[in-house]
């Protein structure tokens, strides 16, 4: 679990360019962390990359925050 | 008539990333040469090139300066390059801090030759490897052409006219060329001006090398390879950056006390109408080009001390001096004439900007660069006064720059002092 938490934080910070202290698991990515619709679509791209599963898009969509994320990775990975 | 004077200047070269840098190290006969680093080019028939510097170099480019974490990882080089440039060219100007008002009557017509190639090439091959669903959201927009001017009209608030110029390495001139005419009709007050280029990237290199472009032949001696006019001359040595300036109309400027550097006086622009990559063999487009500059600046030949070549280090480079003569005539004696690519290499689709900004420069300071590695001038160049190997002090009044793009399209730019 932190293991996930850890590695998705760690996109997070990459990809938006925001301060790891804002990455908090109940931080959404647009309204706390600045990201628009097309970076959710790029880090979500980069979950399915890091962390080996699927997201279909009627899942992405329902993405909203770090914990959104690391929850249905959780739940789906292998 | 509304008057267009240059109130600001932003650069991005292989010789620093800021004017004052890049100015001192031109001035100074430094080059921006050598063997490409940004990838494994050994494979490559050309394995140089005139690349902007990392930023732990002595005059390296730091994008973190004025560029967000987060658009540079979207985008391009040449946008970063653009952004930066402009972003210097605003403060120079002292407008960061713009009403409302004003930015209304601000805007953007900063171009490219090619755009995004680096980007589209990388991303083409992840589309080839991993498939669609791995393309990057940010490919379209991270690479097209006229996202400088829209990246930096959403970062300064410039409601203006919002236009990018593609006319390849006649772009920058004819980028500033425009934007002049766009405040002299009054569509604004103030235009961020000019062109970037970020094309040093395996497809890009082999592709102006297998168009016979590019010199392939000083591999081991990169600072030697951009030689103008010389006899030994072999093909351009490709740069990379951005030339960007501020314009504005002459009253606004005075209005609010800006520093004034030079007014953009004429824009000439003409078609070869001959072959997609060799400029037509009379110069006829150059010097159609030139004269329609000189004709819209209401100044004779006379009237020009320095005159910025588009000089690229090709076969061309005669065919440009032959209508440089033409256009000078008797008053050629009077001028001096160098290329700055043999410093900086050919910036593509920023070199008109960016070479602009040396004339401007060569105005404010009395002095003109010179044209390096200028050992053994070719047949053609007796009587003009080429700036061999250093820079020279002289009265500078007026000065013209060259470009000449694929597609046979050329444009001149005259600027005066003030």
């Amino acid at each position: 679990m932190s293991d996930t938490a850890d590695r998705v934080k760690k996109i997070v910070v990459e990809h938006l360019g925001v301060e790891a202290d804002k990455v908090t698991e109940d931080a959404s990515f647009i309204d706390d962390l600045g990201a628009d619709s097309l970076d959710i679509v790029e880090l979500v791209m980069a979950f399915e990359e890091e962390f080996g599963v699927e997201i279909p898009d009627d899942a992405a969509e329902k993405i909203s925050t770090v914990s959104d994320a690391i929850k249905y990775i959780n739940d789906n990975k292998g | 008539m509304r008057r267009v004077v240059v109130t600001g200047l932003g650069l991005v070269t292989p010789l620093g990333a800021d004017v004052e840098t890049v100015w001192a190290n031109l001035i100074a006969g430094k080059s921006g040469a050598g063997p490409i680093t940004k990838f494994d080019a050994s494979d490559q028939k050309c394995k140089i090139a005139c690349e902007v510097k990392p930023a732990d170099h002595e005059y390296g480019f730091d994008p973190n300066k004025r560029v967000d974490h987060k658009v540079q990882r979207q985008v391009d080089p040449f946008i970063i390059y653009g952004i930066d440039a402009a972003g210097q060219a605003i403060e120079d100007a002292g407008l960061t801090d713009m009403d409302d008002a004003m930015r209304l009557r601000a805007g953007c017509s900063i171009g490219s030759g090619i755009g995004g190639l680096p980007g589209i090439e990388s991303e083409s091959l992840i589309l080839a490897e991993k498939g669609p669903g791995r393309v990057s959201p940010h490919f379209v927009h991270g690479r097209l052409i006229n996202l400088i001017s829209g990246q930096v009209s959403i970062k300064y608030g410039l409601m203006g006219p919002n236009h990018a110029v593609v006319t390849a390495c006649s772009t920058g001139a004819h980028s500033i060329g425009d934007a002049a005419r766009m405040i002299r009709d009054d569509d604004a007050d103030i235009m961020l001006a000019g062109g970037a280029e970020g094309t040093v990237c395996p497809i890009g290199i082999a592709g102006f090398a297998q168009a016979r472009a590019l010199n392939c032949s000083f591999n081991d001696r990169p600072e030697q390879a951009s030689r103008p006019y010389d006899k030994d001359r072999d093909g351009f040595v490709m740069g990379e950056g951005a030339g960007i300036v501020v314009l504005e109309e002459y009253e606004h400027a005075k209005a609010r006390g800006a520093k004034i550097y030079a007014e953009v006086v004429g824009y000439g622009l003409s078609g070869d109408a001959y072959h997609v990559t060799a400029p037509h063999p009379d110069g006829a487009g150059a010097e159609n080009s030139m004269r329609m500059a000189l004709r819209k600046a209401g100044m004779g030949p006379g009237d020009i001390d320095y005159v910025n070549a588009h000089g690229t280090s090709t076969m061309a480079d005669t065919i440009e001096l032959a209508a440089v003569k033409r256009v000078l005539g008797d008053d050629l004696g009077g001028a001096s004439m160098s290329s700055t690519k043999s410093a900086i290499g050919h910036l593509l689709g920023g070199a008109g900007a960016v070479e602009t900004i040396f004339c401007i420069l060569a105005i404010r300071d009395q002095i003109v660069p010179p044209t390096l590695n200028l050992d053994n001038p070719d047949e053609g160049t007796e009587g003009v006064d080429l700036v061999p190997h250093t820079a020279k002090k002289r009265e500078v009044r007026a000065a013209l720059n060259n470009s000449f793009g694929f597609g046979g399209t050329n444009a001149s730019v005259v600027v005066k002092k003030i």
